[in-house]
């Protein structure tokens, strides 16, 4: 037990790395097996998550380093730095993995059935488990130069899905803007990735972390960094992929397309957080996440009122609750300078936008599953042409009431939990903040009322008098997420408390993460 | 094509064949390695696609024979890193080893090939990844063109 906690980290990226390599040349012998293969794959990346997040909140940080004598062994003998490829599980990273881990098994269970009647699911499959390990391996990495390899897998494979249904005109043209959006990120990625090494002879993000100076280049590639990763968050100026992308996208990788932006959105708070730390002027740059995510929250519901594709819709609430998340960890960064105000309601205000991740992935996914069951049996995503279908699919509509009632922050459900607590700690930073947020909260209920009212109320319409409820495995993947929101909703006091803060004191406390690589 | 064109491929490409595999097992001592040596291989495929028709090439090599040589070259190199678990995942666990195991000398030297423990292995996977895949996407890629005129 001991052993497999400490090879974890890497276990968690290189068991479904094997299993996608597996998955083409077993799907020849037998599907039922690969279909099998593929879940528990991803049940057994869960377990490793879960003891590994364990065994973090107790002993703190997990390092290994590939290809050492001695996973722990970070700086080699003769050496003044880290050379080798390291793994660095922080409280944050771990409850990034954790959001991966959970909603891509949802979404795994899930298109057991919503994919059943595509060809090639052999691929599917190997593209889906890449794109876990890219998501994974963003979290977890040490290494400025890793981060963008395991950026581009998330992104290739993520594409590669988002268009995976050809047939449709609509997925190949929301594809294509995923790819050209995640290679031009990607590039700028590479391009201040390399400022780094050019100036300091270094990749890994604690040893840069020690010696940054915050020189014109440093800028430079710190600008670069915030336009990549906002772009692929899709935060507002730069948001016009999300809603091509995650409509035209089969369900479960929708699901997944958003966990795989809130990677990226980790990738950013690690980057200011930690890899510039102290040396940045914060309060300009937590001011420009502010406004980041002020004009995501607000520009994504007002967007969001007039779609009548219901997946479009969501996908502009998508964009809106980012908002909420750089809302509250940009106040984190703008007093981080200030450990007084940090400590009254800045850590606060991080917890709060960092609760929302967790809360967003969950409710989030959920939501567009219901929007894939509605579609599997309806053939529709307009919403103007649904209508009754509560008579028929009381499951998807029960799940669908859950989802949306947790993504408008009404009591008691999550969404609420991690709402309440950006609002009153953003009030004691900025009251005009906080009444905006709640006037998005607002708005975002009447959507959500508005598409529940299209579809799922009224009398049965005669064209929809066979609709069946969706078949199992899309139940069981709901149901994951839907009863963790439930649970979640009871004890919001107990999920803070353990994941939660931990997580946010991860990214405030820069030298810990420092010193866990450099020693002393 | 023509017969000339023909014949000097058939003869060019194994020349091809043997540089590339060339560039892939000296991966651990001069430029190259999996993937330039890969490509190199696959430029050889590509010359017999342009000279045979894809057509023709198609009856001999087919690309879900290719799509398993492809998972295969993966799954060799996940399973070479996972052969170091017992110390740390991608341990060199072959140095000191019969195999590959010996240690180079300092300084300049003329290069001596049993070296590096599993990385020419790993060299060879990825080559045979590569190869695998540049060719399939090659030869798929020239079969849709024919298909397209054919319609038109």
């Amino acid at each position: 037990m001991d052993k497999l906690i400490t090879h974890s980290p890497i276990l968690i990226i290189a068991i479904p790395l094997l299993a996608a390599f597996l998955t083409p040349l077993i799907s020849r012998v037998n599907e039922k097996a690969r279909d099998v293969l593929v879940i528990t794959t991803l049940a057994f990346v869960e377990f490793l998550v879960i003891i590994l997040a364990r065994d973090i909140y107790a002993n703190g940080i997990h390092i290994y380093t590939l290809g050492a004598s001695s996973p722990t062994l970070t700086i080699p003998e003769q050496y003044m730095v880290p050379v080798r490829i390291i793994l660095e599980v922080d409280a944050m990273s771990i409850f990034m993995g954790i959001i991966s881990a959970t909603v891509s098994l949802a979404a795994a269970v899930y298109s057991l059935s919503f994919m059943k009647e595509e060809t090639g699911r052999d691929r599917f499959y190997t593209l889906l488990l890449l794109m876990i390990v890219g998501m994974f391996g963003m979290e977890f990495t040490g290494d400025m130069f890793n981060l963008f390899v395991f950026l581009e897998i998330a992104s290739i494979s993520g594409a590669a899905l988002a268009a995976f249904r050809t047939r449709f005109t609509d997925a190949v043209e929301g594809g294509f803007k995923y790819i050209i959006i995640s290679s031009a990120g990607a590039l700028v990625v590479l391009f201040s990735v390399g400022i780094f090494y050019a100036q300091y002879n270094l990749l890994n993000i604690a040893a840069l972390a020690q010696v940054i100076q915050y020189t014109m280049l440093d800028k430079i590639a710190l600008a670069l960094l915030v336009i990549a990763f906002a772009m692929k968050l899709g935060g507002v100026p730069l948001h016009m992929w999300v809603p091509d992308t995650y409509a035209a996208a089969p369900a479960g990788i929708t699901a997944m397309l958003v966990v795989s932006s809130q990677a990226c959105m980790y990738a950013l708070f690690r980057v200011c957080f930690t890899l510039y730390g102290v040396t940045l002027n914060m309060a300009t740059v937590g001011w420009i996440v502010i406004i980041l995510g002020m004009l995501s929250m607000f520009v994504g519901v007002t967007m969001a009122i007039p779609q009548i594709d219901i997946k479009r819709l969501m996908s502009y609430h998508a964009i809106s609750q980012s908002g909420y998340m750089l809302l509250g960890v940009g106040v984190g960064l703008a007093v981080l300078g200030n450990p007084e105000a940090l400590a009254t309601y800045g850590r606060e205000a991080m917890s709060g936008g960092i609760f929302h991740i967790i809360n967003h992935a969950l409710y989030k996914g959920l939501l567009f599953l219901t929007a894939g069951a509605l579609f599997y049996r309806t053939g529709t995503r307009d919403l103007n042409k649904m209508g009754g279908l509560g008579h028929n699919m009381k499951f998807t509509s029960i799940f669908f009431i859950i989802g949306a009632l947790s993504i408008s922050g009404i009591p008691p459900f999550n969404g609420f939990a991690s709402k309440i607590m950006i609002y009153e700690s953003v009030y004691r930073f900025n009251p005009i903040l906080a009444v905006i947020a709640m006037l998005v909260s607002i708005i975002t209920l009447a959507s959500f009322t508005k598409a529940f009212q299209s579809a799922f109320t009224g009398p049965q319409l005669p064209q929809y008098k066979d609709v069946k409820e969706a078949p199992r495995s899309m139940l069981i993947g709901m149901g994951i997420l839907a009863s963790i929101i439930i649970f979640f909703s009871l004890f919001p006091g107990l999920i803070v408390g353990w994941i939660v803060y931990p997580a946010a004191d991860a990214l405030i406390n820069q030298a810990i993460y420092i010193s866990a690589v450099m020693g002393g | 094509m023509s017969k000339i064109v023909r014949t000097m491929s058939s003869i060019l490409s194994l020349f091809i064949f043997v540089y590339g595999s060339y560039i892939i097992m000296h991966g651990h001592l001069t430029p190259g390695g999996g993937f330039q040596g890969g490509a190199v291989f696959a430029s050889g495929v590509a010359l017999l696609i342009v000279a045979f028709g894809s057509q023709n090439l198609h009856k001999s090599l087919k690309e879900h024979h290719l799509s398993i040589l492809e998972s295969g070259g993966a799954l060799i190199f996940i399973g070479l890193a996972f052969g170091g678990i017992a110390t740390v995942f991608f341990y060199n666990f072959l140095v000191g080893s019969p195999i590959f195991g010996h240690i180079p000398p300092p300084g300049p030297n003329p290069g001596d090939i049993w070296t590096a423990g599993v990385i020419p292995f790993m060299n060879l996977a990825v080559g045979l990844k590569v190869i695998a895949g540049l060719s399939a996407i090659l030869l798929v890629m020239a079969l849709a063109t024919t298909i397209t005129e054919v319609e038109e």
